[in-house]
């Protein structure tokens, strides 16, 4: 078999943070639907993401995938204790926007947004980055988030003095470092395996 | 069992505090355990030997300064490789994120670094997957479809480059997690 980029063009590119819709074009040959084994299906976690070019495309290594997909559903979806929801998408939304994921940063600036109510500073965020004042909450965890985010990291004693001070405890504080550096995991992946789009309708 | 690589590399005692914590994300622990099994324990390895797994993650955790992690993932490798290795890491340490943006309002933001290329003498597959992984490190940004062109011409397959993706993008998560818990631990 040959193997072959797919270098897409003549689509719509994003060119700032946004908190719309985006779709995601592949650079490589998803993997063929008529061809899931029962271990691919398992890779998938959720049988809906068949329809997805980046998960089928991730699924050619499945087992990671399984993995990768069941660690994130927790980090971000189980209610108990912890930092609330919209907290953890924020400190997603902080990373990706560090790391100049703007598809990553759609997702979750629109579920921080659903979570919290507060569209407005979400989306100050993603317009003018991790120097936005979003109230003192707020910039303990995207200052963390971003922090943690950097390459060395350069999180350190007073981040978590800085959260603490804002009533986060170490279950909550530990919330905010799983969501950052998961997102660490997802922007590699988005950025780098295809692109945005913007949908044409 | 194996232990638990977070807990280990993180210097977490069962039943510490920090562990317990972890506990109530039970999934996410197993799954981050198994994260690091499906990638280091795998038994296929047609697509990235283990030899090429262990050097690229020696590799990223150099980079990022983490003297404890890459040490933990030079074990297996050969002196010569381990060698390699960590004299590729110093010809590439830089500070990220950095890159382009789409052209457009964000290019004000744009920054660049150095681009690593890996020394003549590593072998074209191992140099290919080196350059790949620094720039997933630093300038995750400047992806695009060249990069992963000039994988396959070094001879790496789709489904290789996706392991070796997982694998980059998987440290990038399993270190900071590391290092946020040391850094909770002791403050």
């Amino acid at each position: 078999m040959t193997e072959h980029t797919i270098p897409q063009s003549g689509h719509a590119v994003p060119t700032v943070f946004t908190q719309a819709q985006l779709d995601w074009l592949p650079w490589l040959e998803p993997f063929p639907e008529a061809a899931l084994t029962e271990r691919h299906w398992a890779g998938l976690v959720d049988a809906s993401r068949a329809k997805s070019p980046y998960f089928m495309l991730l699924v050619r290594d499945p087992d990671i995938l399984q993995a990768r997909t069941k660690t994130d559903k927790d980090i971000f979806y189980n209610p108990e204790a912890g930092l609330p929801r919209a907290e953890r998408e924020l400190a997603a939304a902080a990373a990706s926007r560090l790391n100049g994921c703007i598809y990553c940063a759609s997702v979750h600036a629109r579920f921080a947004t659903h979570f919290s109510k507060r569209g407005d500073d979400v989306q100050r965020l993603l317009d003018d980055g991790l120097t936005a004042d979003l109230g003192p909450r707020w910039n303990a965890i995207t200052s963390a988030s971003a922090a943690l985010s950097a390459t060395p990291s350069s999180f350190g004693a007073a981040h978590v003095a800085a959260l603490r001070a804002q009533g986060l405890d170490d279950a909550a504080i530990v919330d905010v470092i799983n969501g950052a550096a998961f997102f660490n995991w997802a922007n590699r992946l988005m950025l780098s395996l295809g692109e945005p789009e913007l949908p044409t309708t | 069992m194996s232990i638990d690589v977070i807990d280990h590399l993180a210097g977490l005692a069962p039943g510490s505090p920090l562990a317990t914590i972890r506990d109530v994300r039970r999934q996410a622990r197993e799954q981050a355990q198994a994260s690091y099994v499906a990638l280091f324990e795998a038994s296929e390895l047609a697509d990235m030997s283990r030899d090429e797994r262990h050097a690229v993650a020696t590799f990223v955790a150099a980079l990022h300064r983490d003297t404890t992690i890459a040490a933990y993932y030079a074990k297996p490798l050969v002196p010569d490789l381990a060698i390699t290795i960590a004299t590729e890491a110093t010809r590439g340490m830089a500070s990220g994120p950095f890159g382009a943006y789409p052209a457009g309002k964000l290019s004000a933001e744009d920054t660049t670094g150095p681009v690593y290329a890996a020394s003549p003498g590593v072998a074209p597959r191992l140099a290919a997957a080196l350059n790949h992984a620094h720039m997933l490190v630093f300038h995750l940004r400047d992806a695009s479809p060249e990069h992963l062109q000039a994988l396959l011409d070094a001879g790496w397959s789709t489904t290789g480059i996706v392991t070796l993706s997982q694998l980059v993008a998987f440290l990038s998560f399993q270190i900071r997690v590391v290092h946020g818990l040391r850094t909770l631990a002791g403050a």
